[in-house]
């Protein structure tokens, strides 16, 4: 038990947090621009495993860690425009659209690693690259901080970016203004020129931004290989951080962080005599906990304010 | 004359010939000999009496998985649970047909039963959390699958597996508890008739019943519902209760019918395949026979094909998502309905 709390309060347990964050951070992220936008996007865990297989491939046969990036950037966003294609144009329902995103992914990525690389379970075989850690001057050297801080994956930094631009992009741009707009009202948002599918369609492309490079993440930094269904559930504890975070972008993150120190908390436990099967369910645990515990609280504001309402109108 | 009001059914049958010619792109893309892995594909599974088998006995516990889910579709739930309850129900099927020894006929029922409302108690879970505090049940029910998945691999290293077996899996269940085989020649096990029986319930229930009325309704307009004062809460309730049910029941079935112990180490899928099943079927239990059908057919295709030439089972989750987008997709060949139903007007364009 000593030996439990002595790795809780290290700097390593808290620099693993930020590093299982990252690819929950993304996917929350996603599913946050789609939300906002009202067309929620519940093909993260797809865009992500794709955008990863494809990292690991052109990497592989291009010999650069970025060209890999570039590649599985541009994958999730032509996953996203297939979605934004069906559910905008044949009027697909968006949430059986993101399951058979999913679907599509879990097994075409085994599909094409098998045709690549002759294996169904890993790309041990595909000389893949790795993006590169970065270890941020005088930072590093500040006690406690900078081993937490610093040496982390470079989306990782990219990923806390991300939060700081989603943030700006929605509260200080014309795009955002209209992409809350839409989500708020479309009918509304439409009567005064805003042309809604193209705003909804942008909104998923971004979406597919993010999850992939949450799934570049995974298998270019987190890991260094691509291995079959290797999200593991990431995406949908994204969509639930989202969810907690009353999908408001700070909300979100800390949601993310929360979740990411649930995830790191579960490697953590392997120390004391727990099974590993049951030790491996705590991120899921957690999410479905962090979601009733919103959804509670959510109904309690709600009828506060239902009853303030009638108070009023007597 | 091919009239308007057949228009859904031509639908999902273009649907169908358009993912078919989907995988035969793809198959003459990755294959080296193309044509014959085009015809083990498409004939293998019907080439004798054992793959016809093979259909049949997948096609088993897809008509539970697609009827559960077809259930909770038509309340407008999105609940991917079946997955992690069948799994789990399996292994409480298996732990009675392990650890109990009962008379033949009781064996089973016993088994089955238990597993059914092992299923129904677990996904209640959702179901409440859903209708009272409006708690999203996809990422719910998707996270249950892999907490259950969890849990139940535990109980399978932990108290059921057999040292002495050598891969893992459990004990060998008692011969009282297996389901008796139907047709001599397959494994078609009496399994096919409790999921027919399940499926002419649901259909009685749903279509004939004040309780499968409130179900529809809740279904197409949940506060409209509420309004003409049916209790919307204890509805969805009910639903993820049967649902669970069925889903249960097909796990214990499959477990019992096919095997003699109990051996996934991972999930076995027939959950999110339910999903799909549901999506052809539109949600109708009857349709549920022939879609679970279909699906079997193409699986079993595929597993041949993967087996006789050099294109791997997987490409057929491709064709899946495929499926789902397009049956899905409410604008496809509408402008066709349109111009069908101008033309039995008399309206010329």
């Amino acid at each position: 038990m000593n030996n439990f709390f002595s790795i809780l309060f290290s700097t390593d347990f808290a620099f693993s947090v930020l590093r299982v964050m990252t690819p929950i951070l993304f996917a929350a992220l996603g599913a946050l621009i789609s939300n906002k936008a009202g067309i929620v996007n519940i093909g993260m865990e797809g865009t992500m495993l794709t955008s990863a297989l494809t990292g690991v491939i052109v990497s592989a046969y291009s010999g650069s860690a970025w060209v890999g990036l570039l590649a599985g950037i541009a994958s999730g966003i032509a996953i996203a425009a297939l979605l934004g294609f069906f559910t905008l144009k044949f009027k697909t329902h968006i949430i059986l659209g993101g399951i058979a995103i999913n679907m599509f992914a879990s097994g075409g990525t085994v599909f094409i690693l098998y045709l690549v690389s002759g294996d169904k379970g890993a790309s041990t075989s595909l000389k893949s690259g790795v993006l590169p850690s970065v270890h941020i001057p005088l930072l590093q050297d500040i006690p406690v901080l900078g081993p937490i801080l610093s040496g982390h994956n470079i989306l990782t930094y990219v990923s806390l970016l991300c939060v700081i631009g989603l943030y700006y992009m929605l509260a200080k741009t014309p795009l955002g203004l209209r992409i809350r707009a839409v989500g708020e009202n479309p009918q509304a948002a439409q009567s005064v020129g805003v042309r809604v599918n193209r705003v909804q369609f942008i909104s998923l492309l971004i979406s597919g931004f993010f999850a992939a490079l949450g799934g570049a993440y995974m298998s270019m930094g987190y890991l260094s290989l691509f291995t079959r269904d290797m999200t593991a559930g990431r995406g949908w504890i994204g969509i639930a951080a989202e969810a907690v975070g009353r999908s408001t972008t700070l909300g979100t993150f800390l949601s993310s962080l929360l979740f990411g120190a649930a995830d790191a908390l579960a490697n953590a436990l392997q120390v004391l005599k727990i099974p590993a099967e049951l030790i491996g369910t705590t991120p899921y645990v957690v999410t479905v906990i962090g979601l009733v515990v919103y959804a509670v609280t959510e109904a309690k504001v709600k009828s506060r304010k239902l009853a303030k309402n009638l108070e009023k109108n007597k | 004359m091919i009239k308007a009001i057949h228009f859904e059914k031509i639908r999902t049958i273009a649907v169908i010939a358009i993912s078919l010619l989907l995988t035969l792109l793809i198959i003459a893309v990755v294959s080296d000999d193309p044509l014959r892995t085009m015809g083990v594909f498409l004939t293998e599974p019907l080439s004798s009496l054992a793959h016809i088998g093979n259909i049949v006995e997948m096609a088993i516990p897809l008509m539970f998985t697609g009827l559960s889910v077809a259930l909770l579709f038509r309340a407008n739930l999105f609940n991917l649970g079946a997955e992690g309850l069948f799994y789990f129900a399996g292994i409480v099927a298996s732990s009675i047909a392990v650890h109990f020894t009962l008379s033949a006929y009781v064996h089973p029922i016993v088994a089955i039963l238990a597993g059914g409302l092992t299923g129904a108690l677990l996904s209640a879970i959702p179901g409440i959390l859903k209708a009272k505090w409006n708690v999203n049940e996809l990422v719910t029910s998707l996270m249950f699958n892999s907490i259950l998945f969890g849990v139940g691999l535990y109980f399978l290293n932990y108290k059921l597996r057999d040292p002495q077996a050598f891969v893992n899996a459990s004990y060998k269940f008692h011969p009282s508890a297996m389901l008796n085989n139907l047709v001599p020649g397959t494994r078609i096990h009496i399994g096919l008739i409790l999921a027919i029986l399940s499926i002419l319930a649901v259909h009685y229930y749903l279509y004939n019943t004040k309780w499968g009325y409130e179900l529809r309704m809740t279904g197409s307009n949940r506060s409209f519902a509420e309004y003409s004062g049916i209790n919307t809460t204890k509805v969805i309730i009910v639903v993820h209760l049967i649902a669970g049910f069925l889903a249960g029941m097909g796990g214990s079935v499959e477990v019992l019918g096919m095997y003699n112990r109990f051996q996934w180490t991972g999930l076995p899928g027939y959950g999110l395949d339910g999903a799909l099943v549901a999506l052809l079927a539109k949600n109708n239990p009857l349709s549920v026979i022939g879609a679970a059908l279909f699906l079997a057919y193409i699986r079993i295709g595929a597993d041949q094909m993967a087996r006789m030439s050099d294109v791997p089972a997987e490409l057929i989750s491709i064709v899946q998502a495929v499926i789902i987008l397009l049956i899905s997709a409410e604008q496809f060949l509408k402008f066709w309905k349109t111009r069908m139903l101008l033309k039995e007007a008399g309206i010329r364009e």
